[in-house]
Order: structure tokens, then sequence, then C-alpha cells
């Protein structure tokens, strides 16, 4: 099935949350909201509403919505973890006390992917997954993910805490979820979140003692993307290298010889194509910006076997951007892609990534990207 | 009656004026000021009823000791000023 491709982008950033739009001229910022304040994530539900979480740093995360394309905003609830009851001592296996509060909102999915509902799944730190059936008005914890007695060994990655960045419900089937946990590996339900079980096997991860480098609870997946028409193929941007699913998560493939680096926090994957996915790298872990200042993307139209350097209207000398985990998007069409950085640089192919425009060099650090349909 | 006072950058998000309300502790105080404006509630407390890490509450110029009970004393004539900390970026 074929999709017209979009011409509507939103970029939540650390000062605000911008809407460009495709007129006649070329994309242009078209909106702004909430100038000054951290956007974590912005997310288009199937009715086209935008929901923006805002992770105040002194009031705490904060959830808005906007049924009007961004027009206006109201308020809904962030989610809220339950009272940690008193003879419950919840700590991770460093020792250390895990707090039963909202640290930031990292990840919103519809309930169903392929009709408009009120339902949605939020992922959070400390590791919370919660559901909401009312549009954001209230949400619910789920406690038998919370519950899993692995959720001890999860850890932080870059944060203090662990945090659900994916969470990808499979269109065939609603009450089929897979979330990916930084770090905490790739965890799936099959009922709707009443039961929940490991999906990270042939992961890796270098950052352990050898005997634990295959340890599935232990996994750094820094982002998880599936391919929309072929639900079965998914991508990993791991810490340590990127992997590959062919069989709805069951087994994991590293994929060898990736040109530049396999460091990196974005993928994207084509809609219809299982085999074309797209990647920003970066030198790992210790430095995090492009290898050699040269700012380039990676595309795979073979599973992962050969790797394109994209470099057509990206910087090439001097270019320190860093793209996160949320901010590289690719449209319905599966034509259209953008990515933003760390320092507020904004780039859109409309043609898979041959060539590459720059759209602001301007703007805030930039946390999330996304396309309307 | 004990007077509370919003940090004005709470402005920006919500309407919250002075207000003068009962209570014998901070816990009292705030609670009667959330009842009258409910939104202010979690911008100030997280979702355990505790003081958001964030922020700090002043009662006649000395902050707060207890941040999770909030049980420091209010006199009838206090001053409560809830205030945020100061930060970068």
């Amino acid at each position: 099935m074929s999709h017209s491709p979009s011409s509507r982008l939103f970029v939540a950033t650390r000062k605000g949350l911008f809407t460009l739009e495709r007129a006649a001229a070329g994309w242009r910022i078209a909106q702004t909201a909430f100038l000054g304040d951290p956007i974590s994530i912005v997310h288009i539900d199937g009715a086209g509403r935008i929901y923006a979480a805002l992770d105040l740093g002194h009031f705490g995360s904060k959830l808005k919505r906007s049924i009007d394309g961004g027009t206006t905003w109201e308020e809904r609830a962030a989610p809220a973890y339950p009272e940690k009851p008193e003879e419950v001592d919840d700590r991770d296996d460093n020792g250390t006390s895990i707090p039963w509060k909202l640290q930031k909102i990292w990840a919103l999915a519809d309930g169903n992917a392929t009709e408009a509902t009120d339902s949605l799944w939020c992922g959070t730190l400390p590791g919370g997954l919660f559901r909401s059936d009312d549009g954001g008005a209230s949400w619910e914890l789920n406690r038998p993910l919370w519950d899993k007695p692995e959720r001890k060994g999860w850890f932080g990655g870059g944060y203090d805490w662990p945090g659900i960045h994916s969470v990808f419900v499979d269109p065939r089937n609603a009450d089929r979820v897979l979330v990916a946990i930084s770090c905490g590996g790739v965890w799936v339900t099959e009922n709707g979140g009443s039961t929940w079980s490991p999906r990270a096997e042939g992961m890796r991860a270098e950052y352990m003692p050898p005997e634990r480098a295959y340890d599935q609870n232990v996994q750094d997946p820094h982002i998880m993307v599936a391919s929309r028409e072929n639900p079965d193929a998914l991508w990993v941007q791991h810490h340590n290298g990127i992997f590959r699913s062919t069989d709805g998560a069951a087994s994991w493939q590293e994929i060898k010889d990736i040109p530049r680096s396999g460091f990196g926090f974005a993928a994207a994957v084509h809609p219809q194509d299982p085999d074309t996915a797209w990647f920003v790298p970066a030198i790992k872990d210790e430095k995090r910006i492009p290898v050699d200042g040269q700012l380039v993307a990676l595309r795979t139209r073979d599973g992962g076997a050969t790797f394109e350097v994209l470099d057509q209207g990206l910087p090439q000398e001097n270019a320190y951007d860093l793209i996160y985990r949320h901010s590289l998007d690719i449209d319905a069409s599966g034509d259209r892609l953008a990515f933003g950085s760390t320092t507020g640089s904004l780039w859109i192919t409309e043609d898979q990534g041959d060539s590459w425009t720059s759209l602001s060099a301007h703007l805030p650090p930039i946390y999330c990207v996304r396309f309307a349909a | 009656m004990p007077q509370v006072i919003f940090t004005s950058a709470l402005e920006r998000h919500l309407s919250c004026p002075p207000q003068e309300v009962a209570g014998g502790t901070v816990r009292e105080v705030l609670n009667h000021a959330f009842a009258t404006n409910p939104g202010v509630r979690a911008y100030v407390l997280d979702e355990q009823g505790a003081l958001r890490k964030h922020m700090t509450v002043f009662v006649d110029g000395e902050a707060v000791r207890d941040r999770d009970g909030l049980s420091d004393g209010v006199k009838p004539d206090s001053q409560i000023y809830v205030m945020q900390a100061l930060s970068g970026g």
C-alpha cells in the first residue's frame, strides 16, 4: 500500500515544540509552542491529535494535547506511579532504592496501530510502562512488567534510572506489544500486558563482563523500530552495534562491517521494505561525535549486508552534531526522512537520503522528530 | 492566617495568586491551597506527596527540612514562599 508523503513535521526540543510545513517554496517553521520548555517526546495519534510531553525541570513532567493541529493545547494527566508499599524494598542490583516517581516521559504509542482510539501506551523513566484508555486523562502503571523480578537488574544508560523509550504495538494484533529499555533489553506481551517475556536473544553487550555479554536483561537497545507493513522485521540501534530481527524479535542478529561506526542512537526502517533501514553513526561512546567531523547517515537496502554512506547535503567538516534516539523519523511514504541534532540542526530528505536539505542550524537541542500522517 | 506565595515562574504554566489559608504545618497549609487551586499540586509536589526535587519552601525565611513529610510548623502569621531552586540551561 502506498501512502502520500507527509508535509508536516513536529520537532521537540529543549526549548519548545516547532511545527514545520512544506509549502510550494519548501519547508518552513510554521508554528511554535511551549517556547522555553523542554519537550521530551511528541506523538501524533491515529486521529491526528498531538501529544507533547513537557519535561519541566522544577515542576515535573507534564502531558499536553492539541486536537486542532497545535494551535491550542489542553493539559492531560501525566502518568503517576502508585504509592510504594512500606513492606516493599525496591532496590536495583547495585542496592540503590528505585523511586516510584515519574522521572521522564520517554515514549508514547497508540494502543491500536491501525485505527484511531483513545488508548495509549507510555514508556517512562524509571522503567514503568503506563496505559491510558481515555486519551491521557488517566493512566495506570502496567504492574505485570513493573513487578517482574528482572526489573531490579535493569539500569540507567546515560540517566540515573532505566527507561522505556520504544513501544511497538503490532498492527495485526493490538494485544501484542514490544518494548525496548535502556538498559533492560526487549520485552513482549502477547496478551495486552498481562504477562511479559524477554525478547533480546542474540543481543550482545560489550560493556558487561564476558560471561554476561549475552544476558538479555542487560542489553542497551538505544532505539527499536519496526517496518509498518512487515512488523516482524525489526531493527535496533544498540549501544555497541546494530541488530536486526526478521522473526518478530524471537531472535536478533548482529550486523557486521558497518562503515564509519556501529555506535549511534537513532534508526528508521522503510514502512514497506523491511530490508531498507537508516542510521546516523557517531564515534562510540566516550566521544559521541561524528567520525572525522563529517556528518553522514547510513542506508542499507539489503537487510544490513551492505551500507551506503549518505553525505549529500550534510556538513562534511567540523560537524559535531549528535542525533538522539527519537530524533530520526521516516514518513508513511518511505521517501521522506528527517533528523535533528543536539546542536539544533535539522535536515530533511525527500529521496530516501540520496540528498539532504538543511532546514535550520539554529534550533535548540533536538529531542524528538515526528512526521504527521 | 498563614499566607502562601508561589514563585512567579509558575505563572507561565498556570495561575496561582497568593492565598491565605489555615494550617499548622506546611502540609496542611499547602493542602488547603491546593484545595482551591488543584492544578498547582502536581507542579509543586510529586505523585507521592513529597516536595519536587528542585522546589523549595521557605517558612518565614527558613527552608523547610522535612521535604517528604512537610511537617515543619507554621505560625498563624507565617509567610510561606514556594520557590524553585536555581538551575542552569
